[in-house]
């Protein structure tokens, strides 16, 4: 059996998986759709502060649930491969023929898969309540390859902490982690409208703040090369290290002959 | 299916972190076709050495080789030819049955067409077709341990390892299982290493029994020359109404030596046999002692198991926790 007929039965199992756990679909959902509803409400009159990109402050907000879905694409790929470490299920795997690649990029097949599912819900919800990606289309397109991107280098790196730790609980302890990373972050508003400085700093040392201005740029700007540079650049680069520890992990993790 | 290779190991050690030493030089040698008990309380190594002969776990030092193959350097050549349940049914309690006979057999190299026919073949042969599309998460204890006879026989395997895949059963669910593991060996030729601390299990299923102790094979054989090699059957008296343990003891070790092997009275291997026994009963009523039961066991291997290593393979286990807490 080829490498990618293995990755395609490993991710149709962590599709499968997915599907068939309740709360791993509505969270990644429901919860950053929600928070979208309640924050555009309660900051709409952001809009109003001089240099705000735009007068929607939903279409400004709008990055944020494409980036939080992302962070659970993290969980998920995290506590299921934990799970199977726990329960032995990767060695009854590690009994076939299957490759180590095999299982990593199974898994995170399945994670990119949902990411785009959950991208493809958020720009609908977008339209629905009147959004126009000034990108257009192909904007939106390439909004799914970014969505793409940033679930497998999340995914990636929820691999690794699984691999390196076997246990679910240390990948959910990331967890609020990442979140004080997507919040101390461009998220709310505009690095450049930052008003104290610690926080413009700190924003700007983060790279989740240049994840949501690319997202963001698609939807609000058009084409800027340099958010889409910065985004697609940093996600890349998170993905490679992601990947590479993961790897290692993976190597170290099954030890068999 | 029958191979004509089986399982060879020499010096076989592993050792973890802290100088733990959990499997300290085996050799065995399994025949094709053969059922091989191994044998031993919880902490002996079985587990161990059964990762380290699947190829999950390299040695630290020493070599196998299973089905022809050495566990080192044929790593993937082991796996194909082997098939192993190991301790705990590892399924995901999310797919169902055929899903996982579907998954494991398309990982296993199998055709499309032939994984449905395998799988529903397999799902037959272990009495799942009914449960088949449901998911795993809702089987018996029972179920699940078939389940994953039938994944670990996915790809035909010559060998298999079954890693105590009866503890936590009933004993239905038991017997069901050795009548599948013993057919599996009589009609299909499969040599099967099966590591169990039930005594009875390995008794009754396995033509040659290996006892393992602190990382070390302490016997090897059939069953019955095991037993012989302990010879003597065991008298265990009871105490009666105003007798003591104490009491008994110091008749009763006139005919033999204590075995240790009684919590509610005294036990001795008998010196020269049944024959010692009336002579017992008449010493006991010529002292006026009353007993509440006389038993006459034959020798079991956990007297093999006694003799070997002054343990008793039922309270082993517990002993093994009491020295690591």
């Amino acid at each position: 059996m080829s490498a990618l007929a293995q990755v395609g039965q490993v991710a149709r199992r962590s599709i499968l998986r997915t599907a068939r756990q309740p709360a791993n679909i509505i969270f990644p959902f429901v919860f950053p759709t929600a928070l979208l509803a309640v924050t555009s409400a309660g900051l709409h009159s952001a809009t109003r502060i001089p240099g705000f990109p735009s007068d929607s402050f939903l279409a400004f907000f709008l990055a944020f649930p494409f980036i939080q879905g992302a962070l659970f694409a993290t969980m998920n790929a995290g506590t299921d491969l934990a799970r199977d470490i726990q329960t032995g299920f990767l060695n009854r795997l590690s009994l076939t023929s299957m490759r180590g690649s095999a299982l990593l990029g199974g898994q995170l097949a399945g994670i990119v898969a949902l990411g785009v599912i959950q991208a493809v819900f958020y720009v609908l919800v977008g339209v629905i309540v009147g959004v126009r990606f000034a990108s257009g289309p192909a904007g939106v397109l390439v909004l799914l390859v970014f969505a793409a991107l940033i679930s497998l280098a999340f995914g990636a790196l929820g691999s690794f902490l699984a691999l390196r730790t076997g246990s679910g609980e240390s990948v959910q302890g990331l967890f609020p982690v990442l979140f004080v990373f997507l919040f101390i972050s461009s998220m709310n508003t505009p690095r450049d409208l930052i008003a104290v400085d610690w926080f413009r700093v700190l924003a700007s040392l983060n790279p989740v703040s240049y994840l949501i201005e690319c997202v963001r740029s698609l939807i609000i700007t058009g084409w800027d090369p340099e958010a889409l540079v910065l985004g697609f650049g940093i996600a890349t680069l998170i993905a490679i290290a992601s990947l590479f520890l993961a790897a290692r992990a993976l190597g170290r993790r099954l030890e068999r002959t | 299916m029958a191979d004509e290779h089986g399982i060879e190991a020499e010096g076989l050690v592993r050792t973890f972190k802290g100088d733990i030493v959990a499997v300290d030089g085996i050799d065995l040698r399994v025949e094709p076709g053969e059922i091989y008990g191994f044998l031993g309380p919880n902490g002996a190594g079985k587990s161990t050495t059964v990762h380290m002969l699947t190829t999950l776990l390299p040695p630290t030092s020493g070599t196998a080789r299973v089905a022809g193959y050495d566990i080192v350097k044929q790593g993937p050549q082991v796996r194909q030819a082997i098939g192993a349940a190991l301790q705990e049914a590892a399924l995901d309690n999310l797919l169902t049955g055929r899903e996982h006979l579907r998954l494991q057999c398309a990982l296993h190299g199998i055709s499309r067409a032939e994984r449905k026919v395998r799988s529903q073949e397999l799902l037959e042969r272990v009495g799942l077709t009914r449960a088949a599309d449901r998911k795993v998460g809702g089987y018996s204890g029972g179920m699940k341990r078939r389940l994953d006879l039938a994944l670990a026989l996915a790809h035909r395997p010559t060998i298999l390892f079954l890693d105590e895949p009866t503890t936590g059963l009933d004993p239905q669910s038991r017997s069901a299982l050795w009548t599948e593991v013993a057919r599996l060996a009589r009609e299909d030729g499969v040599t099967v290493f099966l590591t169990t601390q039930y005594l009875e299990e390995a008794d009754v299923l396995a033509d040659r029994v290996g006892i393992i102790d602190h990382g070390h094979i302490v016997a090897e054989g059939t069953p019955d020359e095991l037993k012989a090699q302990i010879g003597r059957p065991t008298l265990e008296a009871i105490p009666g109404d105003g007798a003591t343990p104490e009491s008994i003891a110091r008749i009763l070790e006139q005919f033999g030596e204590p075995t240790g092997g009684s919590v509610k009275g005294v036990a001795v291997r008998l010196e020269h046999g049944v024959e010692d026994l009336a002579g017992i009963v008449r010493a006991l009523d010529a002292e006026g002692i009353k007993l509440q039961n006389l038993e006459l066991h034959a020798p079991s291997l956990d007297d093999v198991f006694l003799a070997k290593t002054g343990r008793s393979l039922e309270g082993a286990a517990e002993e093994e926790e009491a020295e690591v807490t």
